[in-house]
């Protein structure tokens, strides 16, 4: 198991591999190939989660290797308390999200080829500790999501592939020139996270404050944080039901991931500076504002978008608030909203491939028509609004117990959202769910067994960590109470 | 070492080479029925070339032919670079469906030429010998872009690209005699002591320099001297309009960093160079890095022919080059001779998939892309993205690599700003860059199109090309070993 995180990362190329060498008609073949190639993560993962050390702060599982000498570059991955959740999650959305294309007829090689390259290059982001990789590795996501939105996307799928290429992409190249700058600024040059980390007291002031905003934007598009949010709805709502649950599963975490492991880890003065500006109040301002967009919506699919945008402003609320509570609060935050936000789109994507279409106005008395997928609806969104007993209630309760203490007022903001967010949920369960039942709809058949297994494990988890967070707190807690500390002494 | 004419020879075999392959085809042309051979002979001869070239790496530093031309590093990395490009526009003429009409003695005639010119280009060291390969490339290329004789577009391609030469040399040769005025030697090594031991005119100087860049700037397709390369790359037979935009291009930059680094600065401490007092052209040069990058992307947006698209693209990546030219340091000019290795297989194989398109549909035009993945013609399809994220500078992709090593020379010397605007246009490549794959991939054909089918011939450069551009995006340590070795000027 020396090689553990290097497996996770590769098997998945591996699988796209063989994919590209199997018939192109094959496509059970091809499909089973393709879901294999995602067990041997998962099965990895969990093994990661057994053995990870729980009262060690540092680095785990670490791999350090030569890349190209010359210019001081690296193959250095290894996990610690916040990046082990990200990589659970990544492996278990990865496996779970192959099962939920199995309905692609189309290309179907292409699809399942891109689809591993994405697993590969999501799970790199989360391990890689070299910075260099990491940006090879954020940008290698790029490619496959083009064109899984655009070539399997809906009717607008050209205009959201692209609106998403380039937003990602003007943040990342502001991301690169950061990179650059860090790099320079070490004697000698060296793109290692660790002593890129280690080094921050070496940083001019200024130089930390211009840095810290041109990484936070590339990061803030990514998560999506307003104003750099309009490619969210459109990239969401295109895309293919998989896609969608590994857009909002995993991408978005990536923007928050980036902020904890690099503006935190590395630019310390310049986190205690602006947080409050632009983790804060945004983050804020991100919970309200998503909410009633959601509100406004009569789409299905872009409700769920838009309550993406207001549940990660939970995130940012929390890391802003430099408090044990808080900041645990909010890496829970995201991996709860992973698993939910995830079983939203399934479940959305189960009613798209049977009503063809997703107007919140269409439905009606779905609860009589289809019990089963009604049951697994309302836990999901009893879960997405914050019901006591549901994982993300617990999140959402420590991100606001562990910024009130800083910042009353945007706390109270945040928590005045909850019930906007009960609103938006429960008026549109009312509208699909309740009420006279749709005469057009009334042969749709319940839920079917390959959807319930994807939807299964997720409700498990949002279930357990409802009343049981602990196993999930206590990989990160180590980690974050002592990146806590080093920013607070920065 | 200065070494007189007779015993030069033995360090110009290379071009001897060359100049024995150029004869034999002209006189082959006249005895043989199958002209295809004529084509094969000239590959051939570039490939001896190319290994003559790689051998004299190992050969010593020296100034030949009484300090006309210099064999140094530098020379060779270039005369690898000028062989490959000819013989991938040699493999991709064999290949052609528009090469395939009379005069092809003539044509692959003059191909070797013009990789001759380049090479004597790479090594001038002397002022009348830079201008007298630049003029040779010149020449021959008017012809080659013109070799379409049916095609009024290729006919305007050559007439333009002639006015324009015309004039850019004209300049750059008054220029020239400013300099001599001023520094009394035409020989870089010698005009470098005058110019830093006297005190010439500043303003003198500086007119003079500036003159010259035209030249230069014409030769590599900068702002304001790019005007002619829509056109000619429109209206030149593709595979001459791929190796005029790399090799041609090549060839401009290295006279440009051998008279401006060399001849015209001074190399400082660490790894840097001072300009003369009064010359400051990196300023001048800074402004028309960032004016051609912009405005090459900004047209590029708009244009549905592909290779006018790529004549665009090209300027741009002109600018792009430039970046390491201004930032006076030897990491700039190894960012700059990295990217002219990763430039060449992804401006090439984006070039060779236009011309498999273009064989099978007679069309240049992006509509003649329309689900291009498909209609049978996935393979170049992918091919074609693989070089089309490679130029916008994507990894895991070569192009990412070579402007990773250009932004790092230019954040290294802090022109920030330089930096940022480079950034900037890289994202509005991705556009136009983007268009064309979202023409091929998620468009779908509508039964109308011709299928598009890839021979052997053309298929094996093709996948040999996309290979290379991931491969180098992977792992390029030995490519920047080679080009870290190459920066070695020698000035006797």
């Amino acid at each position: 198991m020396e090689h553990i995180l290097t497996y996770m990362t590769f098997i998945p190329i591996a699988g796209m591999a063989v994919v590209l060498c199997l018939p192109s008609a094959a496509h059970n073949l091809i499909k089973w190939t393709a879901a294999i190639a995602t067990v041997p993560p998962l099965l990895l993962a969990i093994w990661l989660f057994v053995n990870f050390d729980r009262s060690q702060a540092g680095f785990q599982f670490i791999e350090h290797y030569k890349w190209i000498p010359s210019f001081n570059i690296e193959y250095f991955v290894g996990v610690d308390g916040i990046s082990i959740t990200m990589v659970l999650l990544t492996a278990l959305l990865s496996f779970i999200c192959m099962f939920a294309s199995w309905g692609i007829e189309k290309a179907v090689k292409g699809y399942f080829a891109l689809f591993l390259l994405l697993d590969a290059a999501m799970m790199g982001v989360f391990v890689a500790l070299d910075f260099f990789l990491f940006y090879i590795f954020w940008e290698l996501m790029l490619l496959p999501m083009y064109f899984l939105i655009g070539i399997w996307g809906g009717p607008r799928r050209e205009y959201a592939a692209i609106k998403f290429f380039l937003y990602t992409l003007a943040g990342s190249v502001l991301m690169l020139l950061a990179l650059l700058a860090l790099y320079f600024s070490q004697t000698p040059h060296t793109f290692d996270m660790t002593k890129l980390m280690a080094a921050h007291a070496s940083y001019p002031h200024q130089f930390q404050i211009i840095l810290w905003i041109a990484l936070f934007i590339g990061f803030a598009i990514k998560i999506p944080a307003f104003p750099f949010h309009t490619w969210l709805p459109d990239a969401h709502v295109e895309a293919p039901t998989a896609i969608s649950v590994i857009l909002a599963g995993i991408l978005l975490k990536m923007g928050t991931y980036g902020i904890l492991r690099i503006n935190f880890g590395m630019l310390p003065v310049a986190t205690a500076e602006l947080s409050y500006y632009f983790l804060g109040a945004l983050g804020a301002f991100n919970i309200v504002y998503g909410a009633l967009c959601a509100m406004a919506q009569t789409d299905f699919k872009k409700l769920v978008a838009y309550s993406s945008i207001s549940h990660m402003g939970y995130v940012m609320l929390g890391m802003a608030s430099f408090t044990p509570m808080g900041i645990q609060g909010a890496v829970l935050q995201m991996f709860n909203h992973g698993t939910v936000t995830a079983m939203l789109f399934l479940l959305v994507g189960v009613i798209y491939d049977r009503a063809h279409h997703r107007e919140i106005a269409g439905f009606g008395g779905l609860a009589s028509i289809m019990p089963m997928y009604t049951g697994v609806a309302a836990l999901a969104f009893f879960a997405a609004l914050g019901l006591p007993g549901l994982s993300a209630f617990i999140s959402e309760v420590l991100v606001l117990l562990g910024a009130w203490q800083r910042y009353p007022v945007l706390t109270a903001i945040g928590a005045s959202a909850v019930i906007l967010t009960a609103g938006y949920v429960l008026w549109m369960m009312q509208r699909v769910f309740l009420g006279k039942a749709n005469e057009k709809y009334a042969g749709l058949p319940d839920i079917n067994g390959r959807e319930l297994f994807t939807l299964a494990p997720l409700a498990v988890i949002v279930v357990i960590l409802g009343f049981y967070p602990r196993p999930v707190l206590d990989l990160m807690s180590q980690s974050l109470n002592s990146l806590n500390q080093f920013v607070l002494g920065g | 070492m200065s070494i007189g004419n007779i015993q030069s020879l033995g360090y110009i075999l290379p071009e001897l080479v060359l100049v024995l392959g150029i004869v034999a085809i002209f006189l082959i042309d006249l005895v043989v029925s199958d002209k295809q051979r004529l084509g094969e002979i000239a590959l051939a001869t570039v490939a001896v070339s190319l290994l003559a070239a790689a051998r004299l790496a190992a050969t010593p530093d020296a100034f030949l032919f009484n300090r006309m031309i210099v064999q140094d590093p530098f020379a060779v990395f270039f005369k690898v670079i000028f062989a490959l490009s000819a013989m991938a526009a040699i493999w991709m003429s064999l290949g052609s469906r528009e090469i395939k009409g009379a005069n092809q003695g003539e044509y692959y005639g003059l191909l070797l030429s013009s990789a001759l010119g380049m090479y004597f280009m790479a090594s001038a060291s002397n002022l009348l010998m830079a201008y007298l390969s630049l003029e040779f490339v010149s020449l021959t290329s008017y012809v080659l872009s013109g070799y379409l004789r049916h095609d009024r577009r290729s006919g305007e391609a050559a007439l333009k690209y002639l006015i324009y030469g015309g004039v850019a040399s004209g300049t750059m040769i008054y220029g020239m005699s400013w300099i001599f005025g001023l520094a009394g030697s035409m020989d870089f090594a010698q005009i470098n002591t005058a110019l830093t031991q006297g005190n010439p005119n500043q303003l003198a100087l500086f007119i003079a320099v500036v003159l010259t860049l035209a030249g230069f700037g014409y030769k590599i397709s900068a702002v304001p001297f790019h005007m002619w390369a829509p056109d000619v790359y429109t209206g030149a037979p593709i595979p001459i309009t791929a190796f005029l935009s790399v090799g041609s291009k090549s060839a401009g930059f290295a006279l440009l960093m051998r008279v401006f680094y060399p001849a015209l600065s001074r190399p400082g401490a660490d790894g840097t160079w001072q300009f003369l007092p009064g010359v400051d052209w990196p300023q001048l040069v800074l402004v028309l890095s960032m004016v051609t990058m912009t405005l090459g992307n900004l047209s590029a947006l708009s244009q549905r022919n592909l290779k006018r698209l790529l004549a665009y693209s090209s300027i741009a990546h002109a600018g792009y080059m430039l970046m390491g030219f201004v930032v006076l340091s030897n990491e700039g000019l190894r960012a700059m001779m990295f990217y002219m290795v990763v430039y060449y297989l992804m401006n090439i194989g984006a070039f060779l998939v236009v011309m498999i398109v273009a064989n099978a549909t007679g069309r240049e035009d992006i509509d003649g892309f329309r689900g291009l993945a498909w209609r049978g013609g996935a393979a170049p399809a992918v091919a074609m993205a693989i070089f089309l994220f490679s130029l916008t500078g994507l990894p895991p992709l070569a192009g990412f690599v070579g402007k990773f090593y250009l932004f790092a020379a230019v954040v290294r010397q802090q022109f920030y700003f330089l930096a940022l605007v480079g950034v900037i246009n890289s994202v509005i490549s991705l556009y136009y860059y983007a268009r064309v794959v979202r023409t091929m991939f998620l468009d779908f054909p509508d039964g109308t199109e011709a299928p598009v089918t890839v021979s052997a011939h053309n298929g094996a450069l093709m996948w040999g090309l996309s290979a290379a551009t991931i491969v180098m995006g992977v792992y390029w340590a030995p490519v920047v070993a080679f080009t870290n070795r190459s920066l070695q000027f020698f000035t006797g």
